[in-house]
């Protein structure tokens, strides 16, 4: 669908320009204000406290450590820290709000003006983030699956208070689909430096898109709508194609766009409207006098970014530079630090990167994918295989045996070259015994010579395949071409052995 | 020393050492609430067998354990201060049978201080107003004209200190809650700097405004109150690093050669002749004691209250949103029709809320407004530095600045129902404390003409209440208006 849908609008001359808000839950062991626990799945109503429930006379005290998982997160964004910001109050009613208002940045958020550089498959993009700010979240209404859910509604209080950071970006995306392929990205980031845990079943990483359409080559921005209740990479692109359809249908039958806030209904594949702009709540922010302003140090900044490991995007350019990677094999093998690791060590005991990269690419992914797995539960150790990478280029193996060697490897513990020896799998690279062969395959098949004589060079593969077949796939492949080669192109004699 | 001789806390100690018990002073202004206070209503709730059981084992313990420096002295709590096990509802409907799970941290100071709670104190319905007639409980009477009001919001806690109902109190201080009162019922009064005691627990009204302080007979009492509360909190983000001296020590010192800084252009107008008269009586008891008198400019001092009628509305427009009916407390009754979220929340709002709260919220939802909090909120915070520079001008060359406490002595019960805008001025003088955020007591200051008493205001530097207490313990030795009781009051001094 979403090509037709992008080319449909293209071809309309309708352009879509996106901005993302996602909001990510930090990792931290106690809530923002208050020390109640964070831990997903506990019995509602758990982890709570005058502070979190809100009781009368209840005060919010910062979390450190929530500052420096946002200081973290802007920084691998790019962003500014602003060694002064401030929390403010929005104010609005709601039952899962205990205070009637949330915590939060408005206008001085903790990091500003930074971006997200990285190279699609489509080329180059730079995404620019507008802020990223912390607040809390608010607790959780549950209106279904309880015995009286049709009389009551229930409310959750765990959630309350956990700390969260809020990213903005400018509306600098241009497709449904790039805007999916920047959130993942966007979520990797987030695994990478320990902020996030990427979970967005349990709604601890969620999204909400502004969409708007205007003609192609157009600078001016069309009215933008909001589109919340997104918690997936393929639910943001279905919404967002959904709305540039019905915008660009909208603006094609002469009508116009309204601004204001829809909701993704995944179940019936469109957006609904929640409220309109005239709907629209007025937060009435001001500056939350129950935390002095939060000022943060140079010394503290540096420390934070300091102890922040490669990124994703950095670590595939550094593959592609020093390994000489193709992109796309850089870039899957730099998407997680655990793989990444994986590679690297890999790499360094065979002393081959790109052998390292095809068998990481190849062998090891095929393994993990057929298991459902990831790379933390690989049955082979990155020494192992670096160690099987060599036999093959001192050729004491040829690639076949590699193969087979890996299979009786993987997950065994068993060294390669101890399954070398004990199954007798090393190459025949010896000119002696491997002519022997050659003559005898070449009087077995007068047929398939006459042919190579004959112009029919494919004739050859056949030959060395019987080679193959003769020795087990033993065989050094490329001395087996040589000495085939130079047997049957040796006058009509028979092949002399002492050459 | 016999029970019903007992005023202040060298009283109780005095008792105690002479072999009377936490439990028989307990008891003593337990028995003297159940005889007085009927008429005054300082009391929303007597915390009868708590206070025995907790003087009990303050008896247990021992008296003479130098970790309890306020052993059996019983304690009078505002009704918006959190006290586990009892009710707390700021007076207001809307926390009917609120029950707080949790002690505000004064609360838990001053249990660890050998403090006994003996009970919580009327109040204006969230601290709004300054009469305490905004009650759900109905008025609180001045003890010394049963006719007129204690003053608010904090006016239970005033008025049972000064009747002899409880030796000391605690209450809070927005715009003048705690030294208004003090000021119409007698007593010593006191607003710490902002940040100098924790206000977790403390219902919030205006949080960069709000203030827990000491209500007592004598500066003294005032002094080791202050002491078991003040200090930094880790469960108040706002409370103070700033180290607190020992007070009672520096009591005993005299502030030498002192600088007293007096706005005589701002008691020009408006203030009642014989509030002027008796102030200006307490200036020459100051300036007989050596005390350098200077007439000190404070500019802005106009705009203190319609700054404080921004400010403080807007803050308690947040303040109030949780009350809401939904996990705690006063929910409306729904009806079948009405039955949906939005109406519950109105209607509980409505009801649960009076009329003088209703009217600050409004207010505060209005200046916070998109569009309107520039013009408004922003601006009367621009005004709040502007006012704290007039009193940085003035400490450059002034140890305290005084003022009247209030503009009149204390008025009828009901006189000003109808005339908010009226009685928003009568803050004119104790706005300013709680815009700058500096430390301010009130002490009494002698008697109108109708025999009310009149209150003498100190306001110093920022962290300095050792100089107010100080200057406020001199003036007292010359001028111990604190012996004379109400004619409503338990015993007769």
């Amino acid at each position: 669908m979403s090509d037709e849908v992008v080319s449909d609008a293209s071809a309309a001359g309708i352009e879509p320009v996106i901005g993302l808000e996602i909001h990510a839950q930090l990792l931290t062991n106690t809530k923002i204000f208050c020390g109640c626990g964070t831990r997903f799945g506990a019995a509602p109503n758990m982890n709570v406290c005058p502070v979190c429930l809100g009781l009368p006379g209840a005060l919010p005290v910062l979390n450190r450590r929530a500052v420096e998982l946002a200081m973290r997160a802007g920084l691998a964004l790019g962003c500014t820290i602003q060694r002064h910001s401030i929390f403010a109050r929005k104010n609005y009613f709601y039952p899962d709000l205990p205070k009637g208002y949330q915590i939060s940045q408005y206008e001085h958020p903790l990091a500003t003006d930074g971006e997200l550089a990285y190279v699609a498959d489509d080329g180059p993009h730079v995404v620019r983030i507008t802020r990223v700010h912390l607040e809390e979240d608010a607790g959780k209404s549950l209106h279904t699956a309880i015995g009286d859910s049709d009389r009551y509604t229930y409310l959750d209080f765990n959630r309350s208070g956990v700390p969260l950071i809020e990213i903005v970006t400018h509306p600098d995306l241009r497709a449904p689909r790039a805007a999916a392929d920047f959130f993942a990205r966007l979520r990797a980031i987030l695994l990478a430096i320990g902020v996030n845990d990427g979970n967005m079943e349990e709604g601890s990483l969620r999204c909400d898109a502004n969409v708007s359409v205007r003609p192609a080559g157009e600078s001016a921005l069309g009215v933008k709508v909001e589109v919340k209740n997104i918690n997936s990479f393929r639910f943001l692109q279905r919404a967002l194609e959904h709305e540039l359809v019905r915008q660009t249908e909208l603006l094609r039958a002469g009508g116009h766009v309204v601004q204001e806030t829809r909701l993704w209904d995944e179940a019936n594949g469109r957006t609904v409207s929640m409220r309109s702009k005239e709907e629209a709540h007025d937060y009435r922010y001001f500056p939350e006098p129950d935390l002095p302003p939060l000022e943060v140090s140079e010394t503290w900044i540096a420390e934070v970014r300091a102890a922040l490991p490669e990124l994703p995007e950095a670590r595939k350019q550094r593959f592609i530079r020093d390994y000489g990677l193709p992109a796309a094999d850089a870039a899957h093998l730099a998407d997680t630090e655990e793989r990444a690791r994986f590679f690297e060590d890999t790499a360094a005991s065979a002393g081959n990167p790109k052998a390292a990269s095809n068998w990481v690419m190849g062998e090891v992914t095929r393994r993990l994918k057929a298991a459902g797995a990831g790379i933390e539960v690989v049955g082979v150790t990155p020494a192992a295989l670096g160690r099987l990478i060599r036999l093959v280029d001192t050729g004491v193996v040829n690639g076949s045996a590699a193969k087979a060697v890996f299979a009786r490897m993987y997950g065994s513990g068993r060294e390669a070259e101890d399954i070398v020896r004990a199954e007798g799998l090393s190459q025949i690279g010896d000119a002696g015994e491997l002519t022997e062969v050659v003559t005898r395959v070449i009087a077995e098949h007068e047929d398939a010579v006459a042919r190579f004589r004959g112009g029919n060079e494919g004739s050859l593969g056949f030959l060395v395949g019987q080679v193959m077949r003769a020795t087990r796939g033993r065989a050094n492949p490329k001395k087996t071409n040589e000495l085939l080669r130079r047997a049957l192109t040796a006058r009509e004699a028979a092949p002399r052995t002492d050459e | 020393m016999t029970a019903s001789s007992i005023q202040t806390i060298a009283d109780i100690r005095t008792a105690m050492a002479e072999g009377l018990t936490a439990v028989d002073i307990c008891a003593q202004y337990l028995e003297r609430i159940a005889a007085h206070d009927g008429p005054i209503h300082a009391f929303t709730h007597v915390a009868k067998e708590q206070a025995l059981e907790r003087a009990e084992s303050i008896d247990r313990r021992g008296a003479e354990d130098p970790d309890l420096p306020l052993a059996g002295v019983p304690v009078a709590v505002k009704d918006n201060i959190c006290t586990r096990g009892l009710p707390t509802t700021a007076s207001s409907r809307i926390l009917e049978g609120f029950v707080a799970p949790y002690d505000a941290t004064v609360i838990d100071r001053l249990t660890k201080a050998g403090a006994v709670v003996i009970g919580k104190t009327n109040c204006d319905e969230f601290a709004m107003g300054s009469t305490t007639e905004h009650s759900v409980s109905g008025p609180t009477h001045n003890p010394w004209d049963l006719e007129r009001v204690p003053g608010g919001s904090s006016g239970g806690s005033a008025a049972a200190v000064a009747a002899r109902l409880s030796p000391i109190a605690v209450g809070s201080d927005t715009g003048g809650s705690i030294r208004q009162p003090a000021a119409f019922c007698g007593i010593v009064g006191l607003k710490p700097t902002y940040g100098r005691v924790s206000r977790y627990g403390l219902l919030a009204f205006a949080s960069s405004l709000d203030q827990i302080g000491p209500f007592a007979l004598t500066v003294s009492d005032a002094a080791t109150l202050l002491q078991a509360i003040a200090g930094q909190d880790s469960c108040d983000a706002t409370s103070a690093v700033e180290a607190v001296p020992a007070f009672d020590a520096a009591l005993r010192e005299p502030v030498p050669n002192p600088t007293i800084g007096v706005p005589w252009q701002i008691l020009e107008d408006g203030v009642d002749p014989d509030v002027h008269t008796a102030f200006s009586a307490a200036i020459d008891v100051l300036r007989g004691q050596g005390a350098k008198i200077v007439d000190v400019p404070l500019p802005h001092a106009g705009y203190a209250v319609p700054t404080y009628y921004v400010v403080a509305p807007a803050e308690a427009s947040s303040n109030l949103a949780r009350y809401d009916g939904v996990r705690y407390a006063y929910r409306a009754p729904v009806d079948a029709a009405g039955a949906d979220l939005t109406s519950m929340y109105d209607r509980t709002r409505d009801t649960g809320f009076g009329d003088e709260v209703k009217r600050r919220i409004m207010l505060g939802t209005y200046t916070l407004s998109a569009g309107y909090y520039d013009a408004y909120y922003l601006k009367a915070q621009q005004v709040r530095t502007l006012i704290r520079r007039d009193y940085d001008t003035a400490f450059e060359r002034v140890d305290a600045i005084a003022m009247p406490t209030t503009p009149t002595p204390a008025f009828g019960l009901g006189e000003r129902s109808d005339d908010p805008l009226q009685l928003y001025m009568g803050d004119v003088f104790t706005a300013s404390a709680n815009l700058t955020g500096l430390p301010a007591i009130s002490l009494p200051c002698g008697y109108g003409a109708s025999g009310l008493p009149v209150g003498l205001q100190l306001t110093g530097r920022a962290f300095d209440e050792e100089t107010l207490l100080r200057l406020g313990a001199g003036y007292e030795r010359d001028a111990p208006w604190w012996r004379d009781t109400p004619p409503a009051a338990a015993i007769r001094g």
